[in-house]
């Protein structure tokens, strides 16, 4: 058994995932792929969406390659922290919002 | 300015010794995974051995002698490097190249090639010989001394092709590579350029870029990192530059020392290995192009030169003997350090070859 949930070296296992499913593999993959490309949106700035919301989904190994992936692109450091500035404001956010609906059943419950 | 770091030589470093780097190209990773051999890979694609397409281009290494000590520098440069081309050396270049009409482009590399004493009556003699002249020259070799400050001037009376090192568009990342305060001093540096008539659009007078990744990681598209470099360097510093070429540090001298002591040497060359493209693997720089060290003996590229990996035995080796058919009949020599020219996109002293 492993030590850890998480080992780095899987990260470039990722493609095994199509083993146990080879039609879903490929699909999600060509997607995948297709999603990544310079289209709209830049190829960098999808590289800094990416990196953001790995940080919101708290995935070790999409940190380890989106931060890669921002330095290959040209990111710099800045934008990379404000990215994950990003993340955390919307996920504290969403916590924070969610106080209105606490507040509306305090009003409902007391007098 | 990074002038008091020494070279791997300078500090007798195991690494300095260009058969120790070969050792460590070849052998295992930690974990045991032996990367197959670069030669292998070109035979699966029916290019091994590989030969050349014909020598259009003489790059020439005029020396070590450098005023930077940039930690990735291939060349193991540095101030306190003596090594550089004699001008006998140069006149033999000349008269091969006289002999040789179709080398259209000489491309003049070193440590700081400018510094050579020798340099700019190589550069007179080589226009006058009617041949493409490029420079690869750092920028701050410019503001180094008073007897630089003239050497835009210089450039654009002999319509020499400038092709310098600016690794990000940001001191932070540039200095961390190249030493405290280059950025800087790059930025006045391509100022002067643009004022002499360098790399303003539509101006004959070429002015590159080239980009090297600051770390253990790879360049990504040469077209997109372009429009970025050209963007943040005209809103912050109002620069012109035509083209961006982007090339992966190979795994040699002084980005191999920075590999392994950071760690990354493993991955890095997994990296690499994993990228392996046929495409760019077709198309590497080897093909059309033949090196000469400072002391005249010619190599392949200017990294077999630094590795101490000569010509093919049966080829002229140096260039007092040369002779382009000869030369193009050789066979490349090749190592595991050519997986840097092949990943992805590929790369070369011209950027990316996979266009
Ligand atoms: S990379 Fe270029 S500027 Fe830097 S030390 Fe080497 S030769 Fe000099
Ligand atoms: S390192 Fe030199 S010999 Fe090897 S592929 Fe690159 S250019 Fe060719």
């Amino acid at each position: 058994m492993e030590k850890t949930y998480y080992n780095p070296a899987d990260l470039s296992k990722f493609g095994n995932i199509s083993e146990l499913q080879p039609e879903m593999g490929r699909k999600f993959f060509d997607y995948y792929g297709e999603v990544f490309k310079e289209g709209a949106l830049t190829a960098r700035e999808k590289a800094l969406i990416a990196l953001a919301v790995s940080h919101a989904v708290q995935c070790p190994y999409c940190i380890d390659a989106y931060s890669t992936d921002c330095l290959e692109k040209g990111a710099d450091e800045n934008q990379m922290m404000e990215a994950v500035h990003v993340a955390a404001a919307i996920k504290g956010g969403a916590a924070l919002v969610h106080g209105v609906q606490m507040m509306n059943k305090i009003k409902e419950l007391t007098m | 300015m990074g002038s008091t770091v020494k070279s791997l030589k300078g500090q007798q470093h195991e690494l300095a010794n260009s058969s120790f780097q070969l050792t460590v190209l070849q052998a295992p990773t930690q974990h045991g995974t032996q990367f197959p051999a670069f030669a292998r890979r070109l035979q699966e694609h029916d290019l091994f051995p590989l030969k050349p397409t014909g020598t259009t281009i003489l790059q020439v290494n005029m020396g070590k002698m450098c005023n930077q000590t940039c930690k990735h520098c291939h060349v193991d440069a540095g101030p306190d490097r003596k090594e550089i081309m004699t001008r006998d050396t140069m006149q033999l270049c000349l008269d091969a190249l006289q002999h040789s009409p179709d080398i259209t482009t000489v491309d003049l590399t070193g440590g700081a090639p400018e510094m050579n004493p020798d340099f700019r009556w190589f550069v007179e003699e080589l226009s006058r010989l009617g041949r493409q002249v490029i420079v690869r020259c750092n920028l701050t070799i410019i503001l180094a001394n008073k007897k630089y400050h003239d050497l835009p001037a210089f450039f654009r009376q002999h319509g020499v092709h400038v092709v310098s090192s600016l690794p990000y568009f940001q001191a932070s990342r540039t200095d961390a590579q190249r030493g405290d305060g280059v950025f800087e001093k790059s930025i006045k540096a391509l100022q002067l350029l643009n004022a002499e008539g360098y790399g303003l659009e539509g101006s004959h007078l070429q002015l590159d870029l080239v980009y090297n990744p600051s770390g253990a990681f790879l360049p990504s598209a040469q077209a997109s990192l372009e429009a970025e470099f050209k963007r943040r360097l005209r809103s912050g510093y109002n620069i012109s530059f035509h083209n961006l070429f982007c090339i992966t540090n190979l795994p040699i001298s002084r980005f191999l020392d920075y590999l392994v002591q950071s760690g990354n040497y493993d991955a890095y060359m997994e990296k690499l290995v994993n990228a392996f493209n046929p495409v760019a693997a077709a198309g590497v720089m080897c093909r059309n192009t033949v090196s000469v060290g400072w002391d005249g003996s010619l190599y392949d590229c200017d990294f077999n030169q630094m590795l101490e990996l000569e010509v093919a035995l049966g080829s002229p080796r140096h260039i007092r003997d040369f002779d382009a058919a000869a030369l193009d009949a050789r066979s490349i020599v090749l190592n595991q350090h050519c997986y840097g020219c092949t990943a992805g996109a590929g790369s070369s002293c011209g950027g990316e070859t996979v266009k």
